[in-house]
């Protein structure tokens, strides 16, 4: 249920400079057991960022002390793989409220946006400067204005699209479920007449 | 008078499942039915609870509990507390709302893409959706299905509806003769590797051309499975004959009079001549060959007599450092070929290739031979009734000679939640449909292949080309 507001965002970002990364990297199957939605954010990237003696792998930017922020950013095609909800949860637990890449899969990008996190598509270009920025000056600030639909960073800038239905959602923090629910009468109906 | 503009049949099913349409908003698109498991039901419950209302429709949603269950023993309680208490969950949210539930033991459960098909819940110009990707498998009887995630769950349970813009369309024909050895399975690896794991993101699929048509109900579900492995939202082919004959009789499809009036309804179920797709898509069944996966996402396939890519040949250059890492992790050197590589396990399973025609063709390969030493090969069935109807057939004979496991139903190693992993840094040829890091435990390495691949790669103890086998 997405009920934080979202408007605008000042914030460092970590850089992930890998393609593809699927719903299983971010979060492994085997921590799909809760029936909650909290506490993913211990395992976001759990292979990635802890070896198997669960001890922190040194290089990873989740471990990397130089790398904070609200924003993760990663290569094209983020998001890729199982639909588990799990893996907005994860990362939204982590604390990050934007993911930037130049692609994402589908069923992630609707799971991001019912959990208030920002999908944020940027041009391959952009996102490599970015990245290149990232690691080269970790303390670099990334200013996603949510509002004017724009992301920007020393003195580059890009738009982004959001469909407006959308964009709309995450700034009152509005959930897809209160429109259904509000069509309740519509939807009797039709059921009635297909069954 | 205006005249309807031609339509594909996607668009046939899916106009006609609008409930509401309003400017600035997706569509509120009516759901015929939902599939739930244990995994990715328990919050959107919670969200229902929380808001005091039930489920829309109980006779839409069917439950089965697959992807946590332990494949032995499965009359025993599950040994392992959470996945215990993610089943008993599920159990107990079904009874409260009052949901039916194909529960362990129960003679129709099974992997929740299995038994839908099988029990006739499955039928075409529906709109089905479950909180799983690979629920695509579902449109090979011509209709709109597609994953979903747990919030999509929620609305869908509690009104029956899910809120989607329109994906753009995509066709995709396989015409001509399929080789020797070659399988609906080889289609889909080949066609993935051709346009990527990201190739048909923002798109339905429809799959066309003689090629596919001539293929059965399950090996186009195989199809179908996997088109989420290319980023598509859903892939679909449209119904006919092969189709109305594997429904007929099932215990859930419409009986008697009722089926002939379906199946005439059904046949309307066609792309018009001149409906437009946003992009098409045409392959030579003659070009596909037996096909193996080198990497760590399913579009890094190629047939198994070639050899991986260097990574100057790389089409993308910002690719390179995926490509590596990939690579790296699967302990496989750029340039090099696959063929003749030793594998550790053998997995027949999962959504993709564990019906009972898929079990026929493994058997059919191993009959009268013995697996590889060294080699642990484990057949799970993708459903109870596939498991009954392989002792009928005297197919589990086949593998216990074969010194094959035989077990019983569920996800299994195909993505590792319950104790059937692969151990890290082992090898394994697996008929499922995710080769990604860790899918079939940690630092597991994974090649996908067809069932034939499988068996073939049983025997020999290695990766196998089948036409190089008798069988
Ligand atoms: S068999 Fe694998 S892909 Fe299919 S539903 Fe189960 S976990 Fe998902």
């Amino acid at each position: 249920m997405s009920k934080e507001k979202f408007i605008k965002l000042v914030s460092q970002a970590v850089p992930l400079p890998i393609e593809n990364i699927d719903t299983d990297q971010i979060i492994p199957a085997r921590f799909l057991k809760a029936t909650t939605r909290e506490g993913f954010g211990d395992n976001l990237f759990r292979d990635w960022r802890y070896d198997s003696d669960n001890q922190p792998i040194a290089g990873f930017a989740l471990n990397d002390s130089r790398y904070s922020g609200k924003i993760l950013v990663a290569g094209k095609n983020f998001g890729c793989g199982s639909s588990r909800e799990h893996a907005a949860w994860a990362i939204h637990d982590y604390g990050f409220k934007v993911v930037v890449s130049s692609f994402f899969a589908d069923i992630f990008k609707n799971n991001a946006l019912n959990n208030a996190v920002l999908p944020l598509v940027v041009s391959d270009a952009f996102l490599k400067e970015l990245l290149d920025t990232l690691q080269a000056n970790p303390s670099t600030e990334v200013i996603v204005d949510l509002e004017n639909q724009t992301i920007s960073f020393n003195n580059k800038k890009e738009s982004f699209d959001i469909n407006a239905y959308k964009k709309t959602c995450l700034i009152n923090g509005y959930d897809d479920i209160d429109y259904l629910l509000s069509l309740n009468k519509e939807i009797k109906e039709y059921d009635l007449a297909h069954s | 008078m205006s005249v309807e503009r031609p339509k594909t049949i996607f668009e046939k099913i899916w106009d006609k499942h609008v409930v509401k349409r309003s400017e600035g908003y997706p569509d509120a698109v009516f759901i015929d039915r939902h599939f739930i498991h244990e995994v990715t039901s328990p919050q959107a419950f919670d969200g229902l609870r929380k808001r005091g209302i039930g489920v829309f429709n109980v006779n839409r949603t069917s439950a089965t509990a697959d992807h946590n269950v332990p494949t032995k023993d499965q009359h025993l309680p599950i040994k392992e507390a959470l996945s215990r208490h993610q089943v008993e969950t599920l159990r107990k949210n079904c009874a409260e709302f009052g949901v039916e539930l194909y529960d362990l033991g129960h003679p129709f459960q099974g992997i929740v893409h299995i038994i839908g098909p099988e029990l006739g819940l499955t039928l075409p110009g529906m709109t089905i959706v479950c909180g799983d990707s690979h629920t695509s498998t579902h449109g090979a009887f011509g209709n709109i299905a597609f994953g979903i995630g747990t919030s999509e769950v929620e609305q869908v349970l509690a009104t029956q509806c899910i809120l989607q813009y329109k994906p753009k369309t995509m066709r995709i024909e396989v015409n001509g003769t399929l080789g020797k050895g070659v399988v609906s399975k080889d289609i889909i690896l080949y066609i993935i590797s051709k346009i990527s794991a990201s190739g048909a993101t923002g798109y339905f699929v429809e799959y066309a051309g003689d090629a596919i048509t001539r293929l059965s109900m399950e090996a186009r579900m195989t199809i179908c499975n996997m088109s989420i492995e290319m980023g598509a939202r859903g892939g679909l082919i449209a119904p006919d004959e092969t189709t109305f004959n594997y429904i007929k009789g099932r215990k859930f499809a419409p009986q008697g009079r009722a089926f002939d009036s379906a199946v005439e309804e059904w046949k309307k179920l066609k792309t018009d001549d001149d409906a437009v797709y946003d992009v098409v898509l045409k392959f030579d069944a003659a070009d596909i060959g037996p096909m193996i996966t080198y990497g760590t996402n399913p579009g890094m396939g190629m047939k198994v007599t070639d050899r991986i890519p260097t990574v100057e040949e790389l089409k993308e250059i910002n690719e390179q450092v995926s490509f590596k890492k990939s690579l790296d992790y699967m302990g496989l050197e750029p340039g090099s070929a696959i063929l003749g590589k030793p594998v550790d396990y053998v997995f027949i399973g999962s959504c993709t290739n564990a019906r009972i025609e898929d079990l026929r063709t493994v058997a059919s390969m191993v009959k009268g031979k013995k697996k590889a030493a060294g080699v642990e090969v484990w057949v799970v069935p993708g459903s109870k009734q596939v498991q009954e109807q392989a002792k009928k057939e005297g197919l589990d004979k086949i593998f216990e000679e074969a010194g094959f496991e035989l077990r019983e139903p569920g996800c299994s190693a195909c993505l590792g939640m319950n104790e059937d992993k692969i151990p890290a840094g082992k090898y394994c040829i697996s008929t499922s449909n995710r080769n990604f890091e860790g899918r079939q435990g940690p630092k597991s390495r994974t090649f996908l292949a067809s069932p034939l691949s499988a068996a073939a790669a049983a025997i020999t103890g290695k990766v196998t080309d089948v036409r190089d086998l008798s069988y």
